[in-house]
């Protein structure tokens, strides 16, 4: 596969989306940044990786999305005192990811005035790397004072509110720092890493089958698609090719996700908005939801339930035809509550214009999956890249350009409805035969990586296992990363009462982006 | 308007439009309204805290709050501040850089205050365990009266749970 405009050509990693790895040395790293960025490419994820135990260097590694696919670019750094040219320049969002790779790695970003720690608060010093190879990320180390430095604003009457970490809700924690003027926000500064609790450094030693309980949990609401992306790179390690009604079911089972996660925000939505009513409706429409997962796969939030090599359980006719029933219910009953939100007029005097992304300053912050949508970027990965099921089946990308949060709401409406119809759809179109089939051993040291859009955006897994099958890095990424910096820009003019609703409709993980 | 009142009217009250599922959940959750309005015979005040969960536990303490489950009818409500709560309800494990703000928390729930800690990872650590970034479970932070287990429990769990709580401090 080729980089735009770039004459490097990297190998092909087994996968069911165009994928491929490669190494690069200092001066390609930063012109393949240039080459992606001036060509409308998009940085998917950057991370460390210590190799000390293979080839006895640290690695810089960058994940960058274009029309021909993903490539996997690693730098391999020397050990002593690694250091690589930021990327930030050209991809805001890499920021906070070179950040985290500092603080968990000891990896240098040259060039960004932005040094202040990330996932590291307090609870280790600032000379160890829980990431490396030499540490166990057993040693506890007492609790620091943690002196995080904010940008202040100044100016008459600019004031701060701090909220958090612990909010005042049934929400995960993170904080945020308002800098205001009377009630409209100048600025909004967001803290997270209250949840890390060293996923990462948990990976290293597992077995490959051990890890998919791991990834699972990354963030409880996108456990379908972290499974998926997970069992998409161990299957890629292992050069594993599942069986076609596996792969129809693992898709059955992220739309199914996905209309969990648009029913239960939409009815946040409107609660948020004061109309306490959506929230029962929807909540309720979740429910009924839920219980048929649990009744079909055996548990609610369809835990575990793909497996490396397939998934874990076949559907029989009775339940496809469960499904389908269920479909048709649930959207007769979500048309009826779209009227109601669509001709409530509070409803709409709240939604539209209110935290507004433009086009543009998606594109810059490079904003993905359902709020990229929202603000006019027109990418999904389940279409274009030829992705089994999602080349056979026929849907539309729900796309809108106010970016506001009445687009974020109804972009969940029309996928809500596309995942609905597709769910049908494989549901009748399901092929027979086995659902799993049994991973071959490696016997070498292999990379994989695992791309699928769940529905918060696209998850990304890069998979490094040594030849005795044991897990020596594995990095997960959430679409997180890339959309919380854009809430920040979302809320600026906007009043501090309104927060909570702009918030709501990006809905982004904490725990996925905290790890 | 004429909308919304006319889906209400249509939905009613939803135990009777599901009644193959409802059945099983019902006989479940009457009894223990019924012993929490005993109990307590007052609302019943909960602050929930994440240490660090998945975020799957909070799937299910919203579940609570859905007409099926309805926990604002049995006398329970979620609270917005610690200094409002009888309970605190926390989901783990919990991870050091929350360990602060979790003890924060607690200081200051008045007293007598109960702590339930959810999940498997609230109970034991769970898959997380303890390391460098992660205290494990809740109960290494705090003391806890009552630990309910699962990944995550289902809501009819987080129920029982916190109707045990209430009855565990009544009879010391």
């Amino acid at each position: 596969m080729h980089l735009p405009n770039l004459e490097h050509q990297y190998p092909k990693l087994p996968a069911p989306l165009p994928i491929c790895h490669g190494h690069v040395g200092a001066a390609e790293w930063s012109e393949i940044a240039t080459a992606v960025a001036e060509s409308g490419g998009r940085l998917v994820s950057l991370w460390g990786s210590d190799r000390r135990w293979a080839d006895g260097s640290m690695a810089v590694c960058a994940a960058y999305a274009t029309t021909a696919g993903l490539f996997w670019i690693d730098q391999p750094l020397s050990p002593g005192a690694p250091s690589y040219v930021d990327i930030a320049r050209h991809f805001p969002a890499a920021n906070r990811m070179q950040r985290a790779a500092y603080d968990l790695l000891g990896l240098v970003a040259v060039g960004n005035p932005d040094k202040r720690p990330w996932l590291r608060h307090a609870a280790w010093p600032a000379d160890y790397f829980p990431l490396r190879q030499n540490h166990s990320g057993k040693e506890i180390h007492p609790l620091e004072a943690d002196n995080y430095e904010f940008v202040t604003v100044e100016g008459d009457g600019v004031h701060e509110i701090p909220v958090g970490p612990v909010h005042a809700g049934i929400i995960e924690p993170g904080h945020f720092r308002f800098s205001i003027v009377g009630e409209p926000v100048l600025r909004l500064e967001e803290r997270l890493g209250y949840k890390h609790k060293g996923i990462e450094k948990r990976f290293v030693g597992m077995s490959i089958e051990e890890g998919l309980k791991l990834a699972g949990r990354i963030s409880g609401d996108s456990t379908c698609a972290y499974a998926w992306a997970y069992c998409m790179a161990a299957e890629s390690v292992t050069n594993c090719q599942i069986p076609e009604p596996a792969e129809w079911l693992r898709a059955l089972i992220l739309e199914r996700e996905r209309v969990a996660n648009h029913l239960g925000d939409l009815g946040a939505l409107g609660n948020d908005a004061a109309l306490g009513f959506g929230l029962a409706q929807f909540m309720r429409l979740k429910e009924l939801w839920l219980r048929l997962n649990g009744e079909l796969f055996g548990h609610r939030f369809m835990m575990d339930s793909l497996c490396p090599g397939g998934v874990q359980n076949a559907l029989d006719i009775n339940a496809l035809d469960r499904i389908r029933t269920q479909c048709d219910l649930i959207e007769k009953e979500v048309r009826n509550l779209k009227t109601i939100y669509d001709e409530h007029a509070g409803l709409q005097d709240r939604f539209v214009t209110l935290g507004r992304v433009t086009t543009k300053r998606a594109a810059q912050l490079g904003l993905t999956g359902m709020a990229g949508r929202a603000s006019g970027l027109n990418i999904d990965l389940r279409r274009g890249f030829g992705w089994q099921p999602y080349d056979q089946l026929k849907f539309n990308i729900a796309s809108h350009c106010n970016g506001d949060v009445a687009a974020r709401a109804l972009i969940r409406f029309e996928e809500l409805f596309e995942s609905l119809r597709l769910i049908r759809e494989i549901a009748t179109r399901l092929p027979e035969g086995p659902v799993r089939c049994k991973l071959e051993t490696t016997q070498k040291t292999t990379h994989g990586v695992g791309w699928v859009e769940g529905w918060r955006g696209e998850v990304l897994v890069a998979l490094e296992v040594d030849a005795d099958g044991h897990i020596r890095r594995c990095h997960c990424h959430d679409p997180s990363w890339q959309n919380w910096p854009a809430l920040e820009h979302a809320i600026i003019g906007d009043i501090v009462p309104d927060f909570p609703l702009i918030n709501k409709s990006f809905n982004l993980s904490y725990s996925g982006q905290d790890l | 308007m004429w909308q919304i009142l006319k889906t209400i009217a249509r939905v009613g009250i939803i135990t009777e439009k599901t009644p193959e599922i409802e059945d099983s959940w019902r006989q479940e959750a009457e009894p223990i309204q019924q012993e929490i309005l005993d109990i307590l015979g007052r609302a019943l005040t909960i602050r929930q805290v994440d240490a660090g969960s998945c975020n799957g536990c909070e799937l299910e303490i919203h579940a609570l709050n859905n007409p099926y489950y309805n926990i604002e009818g049995l006398g329970i409500k979620f609270v917005a501040s610690p200094r409002h709560a009888d309970m605190l309800l926390v989901t783990g494990p919990v991870s050091r850089h929350m360990q602060i703000a979790l003890k924060r928390t607690y200081d200051a729930t008045p007293a007598p205050k109960l702590v339930v800690a959810v999940g498997d990872c609230g109970c034991t650590g769970g898959i997380f365990g303890e390391s460098y970034a992660s205290c494990g479970k809740v109960a290494n932070v705090l003391p806890v009266d009552i630990a309910i287990p699962g990944c995550p429990p289902p809501p009819i769990d987080l129920l029982r749970g916190i109707l045990t709580a209430v009855r565990a401090r009544k009879t010391p």
